[in-house]
């Protein structure tokens, strides 16, 4: 909760700061604090003791909504980082739109607000409040472009699709209180599934739909490929990496949590997790709009981390978790981070905008080599040990098919990755060079060096959790 | 001073070149290589006075993964084979100018290091991850430095990366299910496994795709000749000279110890298979008219000899397939410079448009003449010690295997100086060619001597090489007493 409390405050004073004509200082004031919350929650896990600062939260603080365990603050951790690149990089991005960027920044915090909630919940309310607050922020960021048509189409669509899931999630938590009688996360996984009556699991099915949802995994990822395409190119920067992570971790607590013993529930998380790889790595060979393939290989990434759900020692299991989507959401803001250098004032993002990237810029061009090939899972990028990971632990379950399946889809996945490099280093360039903006480059720097690293030591990140 | 100090060089060169500038770039890949291959001569000398030169440290905790760097007359004599071979593959490529001069440097040494470390590595994950990592450099020299149609080299290229890195991905897979049995990727642990028969066949298929997409082996060898093709000189010579036999050492490291009862169970599926490619190249080469394609294919052959050797599960087959690695690593990038030298002169890769190069240059003709001779085995070249070996081995196994794999030699005696003919031969040709500069004579010269002298006294390649083949033979033959 002091984590939350922290950005929210830091959210209003980006909208205070608006309107005491303090524009020029809110991106550095928002990008100094959330590291410096950043380094708070570090210290937290460093020191096993999130009462670090003295707050009073021993025991259950806050009547036990929030937990301070690893889990979450490893996560929100994730997120604010996330969140530090996506708003360095907003200045930039809404160059043409300045009186808004005091708004644009503290939705993007009180996005993270929402992720945070979403991971380190431990009553179902809270968790709803905090998918609500991201969902909508969501909303907002995908129609915030409000001459364009293709905008107004995502937020729309989001907005139709989001409430939907929203309200089956909803709908879910009260047949779960009313089989339980709580909403303690806590209280729920110490009942006897054996006396709880059917509706329990009737509950955590609407809930697992409705997470399935903002994740995108197949087959519900319909509405994903158009949003990522029609949203702002940041805006989609954000669903696809912290959005999509976010939902993704806290669909995995919830579920292992929940915990609820029915038959078949295990096969079909499975089964769509192969769909989700199969469908989403065949749809992204055939698209030349940048953002719609990185949508569907976002897609088939949410397939790669539902695999996580077959474990035999949850602690490895959430490490796993853990350092893939750390791993996929850092080669993500990378690859977002040279798109939007690209495509800045092209106004749209086919593959042709990257004919000759090689050529005019040698570096932007190896930043996003390095991302896909990370993403495609290729070593030394922490990709490859992301997969590598849950390969390992997939097959300690016995799950053998599982792990042939998911090879197979890396396979395919090297496709359009590479289409993408193809065009950058063997293509002709049409237009000349233009300036790369210092902060497209430094965060994409940053993001790439910070990928390799932990790809040179994933210790690093796998013991935050385990 | 162990071992990792030759990888450390090998990487600091590689930034270093980047860094130093695109008018530099050549003369500090040169300096690099060679002060690699100073460090390795060193290591060598260390190791044979009985000095450990092992590295050994943990990475990750868990999957537990060591940086575990091992000599051993195998492995050293493979990392011996690429420091070798990069300075003069480094040397050969003085005579052209390629754009972007810097990168393409940088990424000749990165490639050398990513071998070497493929050689060394002992952990299998550790190994997995040299192996993919040589295949980043090697995609982007043949894509962007390649020759010819840019539209067919981008299909050739991607093809070739698929192919290998969907092979490598099932020896992957393969590593993590040994982990599982074991929870260690070191190569002695995974050696000593017990694995029944069943999971023994999958593992060797595993590893066998990885590899024979690599070596190539037929039907996996489809990537190979438009590849071979395509890439420029460099690459070519990387690719045929030490990265087969990546995949060939690994036969010896990993496969067969690992799955010695699926080796033996079904030797000889995969001896007639690699057999077959040597038939098979064999008669391709015949009808080439390129003189790239031709090399590539005359290369099929014998490392499909090599591979043979190897399935062959004993120590005659295994020692000349390693005589045979060096030989045919020397030879083909001997080869494949020649097709270099007249290309820079002829600007062209067709052998019906050459010709006439004799009368012009008696010098090189001799080389190249050396070259063909050494490549078909002739006696008093290294090639034959290795070829020998192989085809005794084969012999052991089925005496018609031999002779079978024997029509190499001879299919190979008659399209090699088919060609030598065609090329150097014949009528004046209209085109000048130049005399070979100095430069280009150094290389043909290093790499002549070495050919001749080890053909002549092979013992200290032989005798620093069996002790460790000995040993992995043991591992292969621990069921079938």
């Amino acid at each position: 909760m002091d984590i939350l409390i922290a950005i929210a405050g830091l959210g209003i004073i980006c909208l205070v700061a608006e309107i005491f004509n303090l524009r020029k200082a809110i991106v550095p004031v928002t990008v100094a604090g959330l590291l410096a919350v950043l380094f708070y929650v570090a210290a937290k896990i460093f020191s096993n003791n999130p009462n670090i600062l003295g707050l009073g939260l021993d025991g259950a603080p806050y009547n036990s909504m929030i937990a301070n365990d690893n889990y979450g603050l490893a996560f929100s951790a994730l997120f604010i980082l996330l969140t530090a690149f996506l708003v360095a990089m907003s200045p930039e991005f809404h160059k043409e739109h300045k009186a808004k960027l005091s708004d644009f920044v503290a939705v993007k915090l009180f996005l993270l607000t929402g992720a945070i909630a979403m991971v380190s919940f431990t009553n179902l309310s809270m968790f709803f409040l905090g998918i609500e607050i991201l969902s909508i922020s969501l909303y907002i960021l995908a129609a915030s472009s409000p001459k364009d048509l293709k905008s107004n189409e995502a937020g729309m669509k989001y907005f139709l699709m989001g409430a939907f899931a929203s309200g089956i999630i909803l709908f879910g938590i009260a047949l779960v209180y009313g089989a339980t009688g709580s909403f303690n996360m806590t209280a729920i996984n110490e009942m006897n599934r054996l006396t709880l009556p059917a509706w329990f699991g009737i509950g955590t099915i609407m809930l697992t739909i409705g997470l399935m949802f903002k994740i995108a995994a197949v087959p519900f990822h319909f509405w994903a490929p158009d949003v990522y395409e029609g949203s702002p190119a940041l805006t989609t920067a954000t669903m696809s990496t912290l959005a999509k992570v976010a939902a993704m971790a806290s669909f995995f607590k919830l579920a292992t949590t929940l915990n609820p013993h029915l038959q078949g529930y295990l096969t079909t998380i499975n089964v769509i997790a192969v769909l989700s790889m199969t469908v989403g790595n065949i749809l992204a060979l055939r698209q030349t709009n940048v953002k719609r393939m990185l949508g569907f290989s976002g897609i088939s990434h949410a397939g790669y981390m539902l695999l996580a759900f077959q474990f035999q020692d949850l602690g490895t299991a959430q490490g796993n978790l853990y350092y893939y989507a750390f791993a996929y959401t850092l080669a993500g803001i990378a690859a977002f981070a040279v798109v939007l250098m690209v495509c800045g004032n092209k106004g749209n993002e086919e593959v042709y905008n990257f004919n000759g990237l090689g050529k005019t810029n040698p570096l932007m061009a190896a930043i996003l080599t390095c991302a896909l090939l990370s993403m495609a899972g290729i070593p030394i990028f922490s990709g490859f040990f992301g997969k590598l990971f849950l390969f390992n632990q997939v097959l300690d379950k016995g799950r053998m098919v599982l792990v042939i399946i998911a090879v197979i889809n890396s396979i395919i996945g090297v496709g359009y990755y590479f289409r993408l490099i193809i065009a950058m280093f063997t293509k002709e360039n049409t237009d000349e060079r233009q300036p790369v903006p210092f902060v497209y480059s430094a965060v994409a720097v940053v993001a790439i060096l910070l990928n390799i690293g932990i790809g040179l030591y994933p210790e690093l990140i796998l013991q935050l959790i385990r | 001073m162990d071992v990792s100090f030759i990888l450390i060089i090998l990487l600091f060169g590689a930034g270093a070149t980047y860094f130093v500038g695109d008018k530099w770039a050549s003369k500090a890949a040169l300096i690099f290589s060679a002060a690699a291959f100073a460090a390795t001569a060193y290591i060598i000398s260390l190791y044979n006075a009985g000095d450990n030169v092992s590295f050994m440290h943990l990475w990750i905790n868990n999957p537990r993964v060591l940086l575990a760097f091992q000599a051993d007359g195998l492995s050293l004599s493979m990392t011996m084979l690429t420091i070798a071979l990069t300075p003069i593959i480094v040397f050969t490529s003085f005579g052209n100018l390629f754009p972007k001069t810097r990168s393409f440097y940088a990424l000749i040494l990165f490639m050398a290091f990513a071998m070497v470390g493929t050689f060394l590595a002992v952990d299998g994950l550790l190994y997995y991850v040299f192996w993919e990592l040589s295949l980043i450099p090697i995609y982007f020299i043949a894509l962007i430095w390649g020759n010819g149609d840019a539209q067919e080299r981008k299909k050739a290229v991607i093809k070739f990366f698929i192919y290998t890195f969907a092979g490598s991905l099932f020896m992957l897979v393969a590593f993590v299910y040994l982990y599982q049995k074991t929870h260690s990727f070191l190569n002695i642990h995974l050696y000593s496994t017990f694995l029944s028969k069943k999971e023994q066949m999958w593992l060797f298929l595993a590893f066998f795709l990885a590899y024979a997409i690599k070596i190539p082996i037929i039907p996996f060898h489809t990537w190979q000749a438009n590849v071979y093709q395509k890439a420029p000189a460099v690459g070519t010579m990387l690719l045929s000279g030490i990265m087969l036999k990546m995949a060939l050492y690994s036969v010896i490291r990993w496969q067969l110890p690992i799955a010695p009862l699926a080796a033996a169970e079904y030797k000889y599926i995969f001896i007639g298979l690699c057999v077959a490619g040597v038939i098979y190249g064999s008669v391709l080469a015949l009808k080439q008219n390129n003189i790239k394609k031709l090399l590539a294919y005359s290369s099929l052959a014998h490392v499909g000899l090599i591979a043979a050797g190897t399935y062959t599960l004993t120590i005659d087959g295994l020692r000349g397939a390693v005589l045979q690695m060096i030989a045919h690593g020397f030879v083909v990038v001997g080869l494949f410079f020649a097709a270099e030298v007249i290309e820079r002169r002829f600007g062209t890769q067709e052998i019906s448009e050459m010709g006439g190069i004799r009368t012009q240059s008696p010098k090189f003709t001799s080389m190249f003449m050396i070259l063909v001779l050494a490549s078909v085995a002739l006696p008093g070249t290294f090639n034959f010690v290795g070829e020998f070996e192989l085809l005794y081995s084969l012999a052991q196994a089925n005496i018609w295997l031999a002779v079978i794999g024997g029509t190499t030699i001879i299919l190979g005696a008659f399209y090699m100086l088919r060609m030598f003919q065609y090329v150097m031969l014949g009528e004046t040709n209209t085109k000048v060619f130049a005399d070979v500069t100095f430069n280009e004579g150094l290389a043909f010269v290093i790499i002549l001597a070495v050919l001749l002298f080890l053909g002549i006294y092979p013992k200290p390649v032989v005798d620093f090489i069996t002790p460790e083949l000995e040993k992995t033979l043991v591992f292969i033959n621990r069921f079938n007493k």
